[in-house]
């Protein structure tokens, strides 16, 4: 192609009018947002109330603006203000908008001329670079936007689309994930460092990532000191987006340069080079501004009434537990969250999203829930979308509680909260949860089932609230280092220590908490449904009892990277299971198990027994069950058996192993009662078992076994 | 303001820049270079005199690559600070080049077919 066949030049690429010494004319209202156009910068801005818009620029780091420009009424469209401003130089620029409200202004209004906005469109921020780094109390303006130059070279990066009951999803966190002297990286804490630890989660063996949150987020937000250590504790989490379009700088080596965009879609093309999806943890049921007591930062000053839910006196309603609730059925934040999504998807190729406190988004603008929440129907059916993966945090912290009944359209999956309180009851010994552990473990037809198995999320654990390996080393909270006198967190935790409440050097304890976080991990990674395991709980993670670390920027929350070594057996134990998982169809399969024989080998798809084969036992005090899977190999077309029987039971069992058809018998994949390696085997290499018609299981133990042909 | 120097090593063109890539002297840097790329078969550009180097800057480096990629042209970098290594270590642009710590060092490194080299270049009659 010639090159004189490309535009060049466009008529409308000059200047009409001067404002404030810059050449600008009438912008155009779309994209929302600041645009590189053909010799200048096209801003977009909506405001439904404001009488007056002004574009202020800075040239990076100053501390007064560059200049103030008056967007004039007569560029006004609707009510979006719009304004291309030629001559600019787009990377040493910030901006910000000041709006000016009504003359009359209503009870719901919070427009302040003395304030910079921040866009909402932003895609980098410059609110702070640098992780952990103060800024400058004198800055009367903090929240400036940048441009960013959106030219990545994905080169033939494509997303995965993985099937999703194929997945097994490793919730982690940008800067905890490496930020640990111990992680040897390059760029500790940072995008750059995870793509470094890519080849550790190769060898585990999980296939998707879901990072916490990566908007541009404030740690210094509700940042405070502890009253009895003066430890600073800050919004380490990130659950308190300041810019929904823009990646976190601080979590980017390059944040200082503006790269942190580019950095993290490196991040995002080499997992994806490594078979690996990533999900977003996306929180818009909230924004950083907070209560009437909060900061204006962007939406509040644009347009309060719009963006946030109001009681009819004009506060703010907190169905969110943070001060304020964002308005998503509004037409216009509807919008403004489908266009945010669509962005991450295409300019950031993510494969997911995973919405925090996802009952809100059903609410509409006085907090009452919808059958057919409009925005939640516009993303299940979004074109641009159609290929992501939606999960719903399916409560709010308003006492809405939609685990089963989110609405879903066919298309939504949920964090089960009900499959990990279960399976942690079961765990622990309860009485009385055989049947409902049977229905988890077959990925909640009660709760799915027009759905199949992969509406389930199935966890044990994730960010909020114990590792694993706490859960079998507390009964009960311990959140002092929080500094509100252990009165944060959750306190139903289903959580049992053992025998004793923290660390000990008692070797019974000790190994019964070893075998009791095997035995989670192995029931985890045979269940129906999406397996999600929290990062570190491989390696035995301790938070010292602390269910809510949120605040914790230290090594507290951290990954610590010599517990790849000191529990090298347990990482070998989950890296295995999780390979076993992906070895048999039979275990991931994307429907409910059928209890009827469908395929004709002699069992159906999902078989109960108890101590004897065929006859479990649902009784109250019963604690053991036998999962019979048999279902076939897609490749090879021959059966697939696997028999998982969990003993919760503080006593063994002699168990009688389901009879194979002719020709098959049992081999052994796993025992969490042995020790290491003969805990789990390599996935194709199980050992053969001496009797073929019984097997010892161990007190509070779990057994996987699997059918290979005679030879 | 930037400076370009350039010389001969073998067949390669090694060009020195003196002074800050950002977006002010990245245009005019972009068009010296991608004129000389069309002459050149290998292009080594040395960093030693570039005490720093904006997001704009790291972009002509790119279009560079992507253009060198289409005449069938090697480029390759040197004498990069650290620090701005590590930019273009996290940021993936690395991958795109042939880097190395000396002149010679690259030229080492580039796939250079001496005699190909050698020969007068050939007008394109496409």
């Amino acid at each position: 192609v010639s090159p004189s066949h490309l535009v060049r030049d466009r008529i409308d690429s000059f200047p009409t009018h001067t404002v404030a010494g810059y050449g600008v004319r009438a912008g155009r209202p779309l994209p929302f947002g600041a645009t590189l156009v053909p010799g200048g910068v096209n801003f977009s801005v909506f405001s439904g109330r404001a009488s007056a818009v002004s574009v202020v620029l800075f040239k990076q780091g100053e501390k007064q603006p560059l200049a103030e420009i008056a967007i004039p009424e007569e560029f006004r469209i609707g009510r979006v203000w719009a304004v291309t401003v030629f001559g600019l130089d787009y990377e040493d620029l910030e901006y910000g908008y000041r709006v000016t409200g009504p003359e009359y202004p209503e009870i719901n209004d919070r427009f302040d001329a003395t304030k910079v906005l921040s866009d909402p469109y932003a895609q980098i921020m410059s609110l702070r670079p640098v992780w952990g780094q103060p800024s400058d109390p004198d800055d009367a303006y903090p929240h400036r936007s940048r441009l960013a130059f959106d030219d990545f070279d994905w080169e033939d990066d494509a997303p995965l689309r993985i099937p999703s009951n194929e997945l097994v999803v490793y919730e982690t966190h940008v800067r905890g994930f490496t930020r640990h002297p111990s992680s040897g990286v390059t760029n500790p804490g940072t995008y750059a460092g995870l793509v470094e630890k890519i080849p550790y989660l190769q060898e585990l063996g999980i296939n998707c990532i879901e990072l916490l949150p990566i908007f541009e987020f404030d740690e210094f937000g509700d940042s405070r000191l502890n009253q009895d250590t003066g430890e600073l504790l800050l919004n380490y989490w990130g659950y308190n987006t300041v810019s929904f379009f823009a990646p976190k700088a601080g979590y980017a080596a390059t944040g200082r340069f503006g790269m942190q965009g580019d950095e993290l879609k490196h991040l995002v093309k080499k997992l994806h080079k490594a078979g690996i999806e990533i999900i977003l943890d996306v929180v818009f049921n909230h924004t950083a501004e907070g209560n009437e007591m909060g900061p204006s930062i962007s939406f509040r000053g644009l347009d309060n009434s719009t963006y946030y839910m109001m009681t009819p006196d004009g506060y703010y309603y907190n169905f969110s537990g943070t001060g304020n609730t964002f308005n998503s059925n509004n037409p216009v934040v509807r919008d403004f969250i489908v266009s945010c999504l669509r962005f991450w998807a295409s300019q950031y190729h993510i494969d997911g999203f995973r919405f925090d406190l996802a009952a809100i988004m059903d609410r509409d603008e006085h907090g009452v829930p919808l059958d057919n929440p409009p925005l939640l129907e516009a993303l299940a059916h979004d074109p641009v979308l159609r290929d992501c993966k939606l999960i719903a945090e399916a409560w709010d912290a308003g006492g809405l509680y939609q685990v089963g009944s989110f609405p879903n359209y066919r298309r939504w999956s949920e964090w089960n909260g009900k499959y990990r309180d279960t399976v942690r009851r079961f765990l622990k010994g309860d009485e009385g949860v055989l049947g409902d552990f049977a229905t988890r473990m077959v990925g909640s037809p009660d709760l799915y089932k027009h759905r199949g198995a992969r509406a389930s999320i199935n966890f044990l654990t994730c960010h909020d609230g114990f590792t694993l390996a706490d859960t079998v080393a507390y009964n009960d909270k311990h959140n002092e280092a929080n500094g509100e006198d252990n009165r944060d967190g959750a306190n139903d935790n289903n959580s049992w220590n053992s025998g004793w409440e923290g660390p000990t050097d008692d070797p019974e304890v000790n190994r019964l908490r070893a075998r009791q976080i095997r035995n989670g991990l192995l029931l985890l990674l045979t269940s129906r449904g999406i397996p999600m395991i929290l990062s570190g709980d491989e390696v035995g993670k301790t938070q010292h009892g602390n269910n809510n670390a949120y605040c914790h920027d230290t090594e507290l929350a951290w990954f610590d990277w010599t517990q790849t070594e000191t529990n090298a057996d347990l990482l070998r134990f989950t890296s295995n299971v999780v390979r076993f998982r992906a070895a048999h169809p039979v275990l991931h399969g994307a429907h409910h198990p059928n209890s009827i024989d469908a395929t004709d080998c002699g069992h159906p798809e999902i078989s109960w027994h108890g101590v004897r084969a065929w006859e479990p036992d649902w009784s109250p005090g019963s604690r053991l069950l036998g999962m019979m899977w048999c279902g076939h190999h897609i490749e090879n077309g021959s059966p697939d058996y696997v028999y998982v029987v969990a003993n919760t039971h503080w006593e063994g069992h002699d168990v009688q192993l389901p009879p194979l058809e002719e020709g098959w018998h049992w081999r052994r994949f796993a025992d969490t009662s042995l020790d290491s390696p003969a805990d789990a085997c390599e996935p194709g290499a199980e050992t053969p078992v001496t009797n073929p018609e019984n097997y010892q299981v161990g007190p509070r133990s779990v057994a996987v076994m699997v059918g290979y042909r005679d030879a | 303001m930037m400076n370009l120097r350039r010389r001969m090593v073998g067949p390669v063109a090694v060009v020195s820049l003196a002074g800050g890539l950002d977006s002010e002297s990245a245009p005019a840097v972009q068009d010296k270079l991608s004129k000389l790329l069309q002459q050149q078969p290998y292009l080594l550009i040395d960093f030693a005199g570039v005490p720093c180097v904006s997001s704009a800057g790291l972009r002509t480096l790119l279009l560079l690559y992507r253009q060198a990629q289409g005449l069938n042209h090697q480029v390759g970098v040197v004498g990069m600070s650290p620090e701005v290594r590590n930019v273009l270590d996290a940021t993936g642009f690395l991958d795109f080049f042939t880097v190395a710590d000396t002149v010679a060092d690259v030229v080492a490194a580039l796939d250079i077919d001496a005699e190909e080299a050698l020969r007068e270049p050939v007008t394109s009659g496409s």
